[in-house]
């Protein structure tokens, strides 16, 4: 759907030059970015902008980007990309529990940064018509639908790709690196703690009992793979 | 010296050999002893014995425990011992003179009595003797007979007087028995020969003084015995002849009174002697009490927790001791409160300008690449301008790193997320990200011992960052030489090790390569742009993993960093299955400094060896450069504290099993043994 276009980004950060840089940067690449500075405002800017994807500032004047990222989260699933300044487990951690699906590290490289986006806003371009099926859940590649005995689960794309990921090769365990490479797109090993957030995240939205997942099971000191169907 | 890890030792064996002789005391002396001839004795005698002694200790042990351990004990204990001696020989005295003053009245008030009845004796024995001269005709029998009545009459007249205050024995003189109606007799059923001591008798024998002597009186009528004073002289009866009368006087009521004294001395001392300990240990309990408290509390406050106090009643000196204590608790706790205070705040401060930098540097990142980007177009000086400032930034931000990682480590802030890895895999990417750096140098990067999986529970993320600094360094400082990989496992570690043959390392230098910002040889270029925290860093990471990060290093040998890690995360290390001095080393191969060979192998064998901390520079001077925490010697599991290696090399021998063959065949085989079994410096937690 979006993948004709390079899209529209919302930068929400309250350092003027860094979002005029980056405004820069991402117009010359192709994107149409707008802005907002403040956290008490950025939910208004982004129900007015409609953006396809949300560059997000976690240390904000007002709400904070923690806050911003679960209220856009609770009303969206457009890929939010974190910038940090802090790659502590904590931080970066919290920022994903709240919904983030990727996150960027201060200083980083422009070209890093746009790959990131890209990397986001990529979508199956061919939407061929496929089925999957994964434990007892039936999977709508085209529609982008996860159904359990009719029931549609709502996931965001991020949680979606993990899930199509992991029913595509049901026979396959994959290592957190290949699934940063196949879903985050990432060329080299990064911090995995991404897809460990994720998986839980998709866990708590998949599974009848978390605790005992049954559609996403952990095989120990190796990775994931999906569960019987 | 040619290595780091070379150099002099003085001999430990012998400083060993010579102090058992100083510390001979008597108690060894007497286990000597007690064991030699227990040896000697014979192998069945010595464990009986042994168990024996085991058997009578074992009990004894928590009384001997409570002796060392409780003062209060000790106390009370010497003050009843103490006190029971002096009651004791109070006790002595005072019967002593309780008797003598009861006795003497006694034998003054006998010897009166006494010396009245001999004269009386001897007046009756006159005027009988008168009675028969003036009668005359009386035969030899009847004369018996009258002496026989009338020795009787005497006795019964004697004794009479006293009414059981005494009685009279006669006794025959010497060694006339019988005969004569001397024959013993006594007043009172008082068996006479058993009453009178054998001593007195012979004593007043041939003598005509009085004579005493204490005794026991036996009763014919199964009356129980009686002391008694007996006082006895010689006189003659009425024939002229002589005959020992005896005065017994029975000390029953002298006695009485003694038993009485004795036994009131006796309940009174032990009565004195149990309140005087009681009162030891209520008094011993008034000060020990605080002083337990104090301990315990000082031990509470050591452990950590600040905020215990004493609990201080009234003024007194415990008291006081008290209030002193609280306020050194008080004192050390703001201290140590101000102390952590202003470490946070700078710990903090380092995080926030670590943090805050970053925010500008991203916009002058990215505004610098797109005039990177742009630099085609520019004029040369400008393009170059602009080259400059993207590079520069590059280092600018991998200092900024370095320094928020290092930040992170002071801070306790780092966090390890071991899981099980193979370490060949993390060595091929760190190996294949050098290897375009390695292709400049014109270095080639060899792995050994990865045939097999080398498996342990690790942070990959940091061990990748320690190897690619490890490799990195060895490429950069190699020389354009071979940096060797190699990989090994045993026991509970697992042990990377990156040799190179390049520049090597000064002897100190071992340890100086851990410090923050040290640089080798500050004239010389730099290729790579490294911060100068790597190492650093990488020996924070290997702590964090409660692994070593050690160098071994020869002035243009090469050097040797060796990672070791325990397999699992929380378990000791107590070895590396690679030995820091890699096999190939000069000193090893034989070689002295200049690359010759050494004279001989057994010379290099008598050339004791020294750990590295001699070598290493005075503290101070190794601090000048920069903060306290950046000196890796003091801080546990860095590669400072230095332990020298037995020369046995037993330990070498276990450590190195399965040593690649590749190796070992690269080194000259006419390596002599002593050689290799130098010690070498063991730098470990």
């Amino acid at each position: 759907m979006m993948s004709f276009m390079k899209g529209r980004v919302l930068v929400v950060d309250d350092d003027t030059a860094l979002a005029e840089m980056l405004g820069i940067v991402l117009r010359g690449e192709g994107f149409e970015p707008s802005f907002v500075a403040d956290g008490d405002k950025a939910l208004a800017a982004f129900r007015e902008s409609k953006p396809d994807l949300v560059l997000l500032d976690l240390m904000l004047p007002g709400r904070d980007g923690i806050e911003v990222c679960r209220l856009i989260r609770a009303e969206s699933g457009v890929p939010i990309v974190m910038l940090t300044a802090k790659s502590d487990t904590v931080d970066v951690v919290v920022g994903l529990e709240s919904g983030a699906d990727d996150y960027i590290v201060k200083p980083f490289k422009p070209k890093e940064l746009v790959a990131r986006i890209r990397a986001r806003l990529r979508r199956s371009e061919e939407p061929a018509p496929e089925q999957l099926a994964i434990g007892d859940l039936v999977i709508d590649v085209a529609g982008h639908s996860v159904k359990r005995e009719g029931q549609s689960i709502a996931l965001t794309p991020l949680e979606f790709d993990l899930l199509v990921a992991l029913a595509r090769k049901p026979w396959q365990v994959f290592t957190r690196e290949v699934l940063l490479e196949q879903v985050w797109g990432y060329r080299h090993a990064a911090d995995t703690r991404l897809v460990n957030v994720h998986v839980q995240r998709l866990r708590s939205k998949v599974e009848k009992d978390p605790e005992r997942p049954e559609i996403v099971v952990t095989v120990r000191g190796v990775g994931y793979k999906a569960g019987p169907s | 010296m040619s290595g780091d890890s070379a150099a002099s030792a003085p001999g430990p064996d012998r400083a060993g050999a010579v102090r058992p002789v100083g510390r001979k005391t008597a108690g060894a002396r007497w286990g000597r002893l007690l064991e030699g001839g227990l040896l000697q004795g014979g192998v069945q005698g010595s464990p009986v014995l042994r168990l024996f002694m085991r058997w009578v200790r074992r009990p004894l042990l928590p009384v001997m425990r409570l002796w060392r351990r409780n003062i209060q004990l000790k106390v009370v204990a010497t003050t009843l011992l103490m006190s029971l001696g002096v009651v004791l020989l109070l006790g002595f005295v005072v019967i002593g003179q309780v008797r003598n003053g009861l006795l003497d009245a006694k034998v003054k008030a006998s010897q009166s009595q006494a010396t009245g009845g001999f004269a009386v004796a001897k007046q009756k024995a006159d005027e009988a003797a008168a009675g028969t001269s003036d009668d005359g005709t009386a035969g030899d029998a009847r004369q018996s007979q009258n002496l026989t009545s009338w020795m009787s009459d005497l006795v019964e007249s004697l004794s009479s007087g006293g009414q059981g205050a005494f009685d009279v024995v006669t006794l025959p003189a010497g060694d006339d028995n019988s005969g004569g109606g001397r024959g013993p007799r006594a007043s009172g059923y008082v068996d006479p020969s058993a009453s009178v001591p054998e001593d007195l008798r012979a004593r007043i024998n041939g003598d005509t003084t009085a004579a005493q002597s204490y005794t026991r009186i036996f009763y014919y009528n199964n009356n129980e015995s009686q002391p008694a004073l007996v006082i006895g002289k010689q006189v003659n009866d009425p024939n002229g002849d002589p005959y020992q009368l005896y005065y017994l006087f029975p000390l029953t009521q002298e006695e009485k009174s003694l038993s009485l004294v004795k036994g009131t001395l006796a309940t009174a001392g032990l009565f004195v002697v149990v309140l005087l300990g009681a009162i030891a240990w209520l008094v011993v309990r008034q000060v020990v009490t605080p002083v337990r408290m104090a301990a315990g509390i000082a031990e509470r406050l050591s452990a950590g927790r600040l905020q215990e106090r004493m609990k201080v009643t009234g003024e007194d000196d415990i008291a006081r001791l008290g209030e002193a204590f609280n306020k050194m608790a008080q004192n050390l706790q703001l201290k140590i409160q101000q102390l952590e205070d202003l470490s946070r705040m700078q710990r903090r401060f380092v995080s926030d300008v670590s943090h805050e930098l970053r925010t500008p540097l991203t916009t002058v990142r990215m505004a610098a690449d797109v005039i990177h980007e742009a630099r085609e177009d520019f004029d040369p000086v400008t393009a170059r301008s602009a080259e400059l400032l993207a590079d520069q930034l590059d280092r600018f931000e991998s200092l900024l790193a370095d320094l928020l990682e290092i930040s992170r480590f002071d801070a306790g802030a780092a966090a390890l997320e071991a899981e099980p890895i193979d370490l060949r895999e993390v060595v091929r990417r760190v190996v294949s990200g050098a290897e375009p750096l390695a292709e400049r140098k014109g270095t080639h990067i060899r792995v050994l011992g990865d045939q097999q999986p080398v498996v342990a529970e690790a942070d990959a993320r940091r061990l990748e960052r320690v190897l690619r600094n490890l490799v990195v360094n060895a490429v950069e400082h190699g020389e354009g030489k071979d940096v060797v990989v190699k990989l090994a496992a045993a026991g509970g570690a697992v042990a990377v090790a990156v040799r190179d043959y390049g520049v090597g390392l000064k002897p100190g230098e071992a340890t100086r390569v851990f410090s923050r910002f040290w640089r080798a040889d500050p004239a010389r270029a730099r290729t790579t742009g490294g911060t100068g925290l790597g190492l650093s860093i990488a020996l924070e990471d290997a702590r964090l993993h409660g692994g070593w990060l050690q160098a071994w290093g020869e002035p243009g040998g090469g050097s040797q960093f060796r990672l070791t890690l325990p397999r699992t995360a929380d378990e000791p290390l107590r070895g590396s299955p690679i030995p820091l001095e890699p096999k190939d080393s000069r000193r090893n191969r034989g070689l002295n400094d200049a690359g010759l060979p050494r004279g001989g192998g057994d010379k290099a064998a008598t050339v004791p060896v020294q750990p590295v901390a001699d070598q290493i520079p005075p503290l101070a001077s190794r601090l000048a450069g920069g903060a306290p925490t950046a000196d890796p010697t003091a801080l546990p599991g860095n590669g400072a504290r230095v332990v020298p290696r037995p020369a046995s090399g037993a330990r070498r021998q276990n450590e190195t099993p399965g040593e690649d063959g590749a190796e070992a065949s690269s080194r000259p085989d006419t390596v002599p043994e002593e050689s290799k079994k130098q010690g070498e410096a063991f730098r470990g937690r």
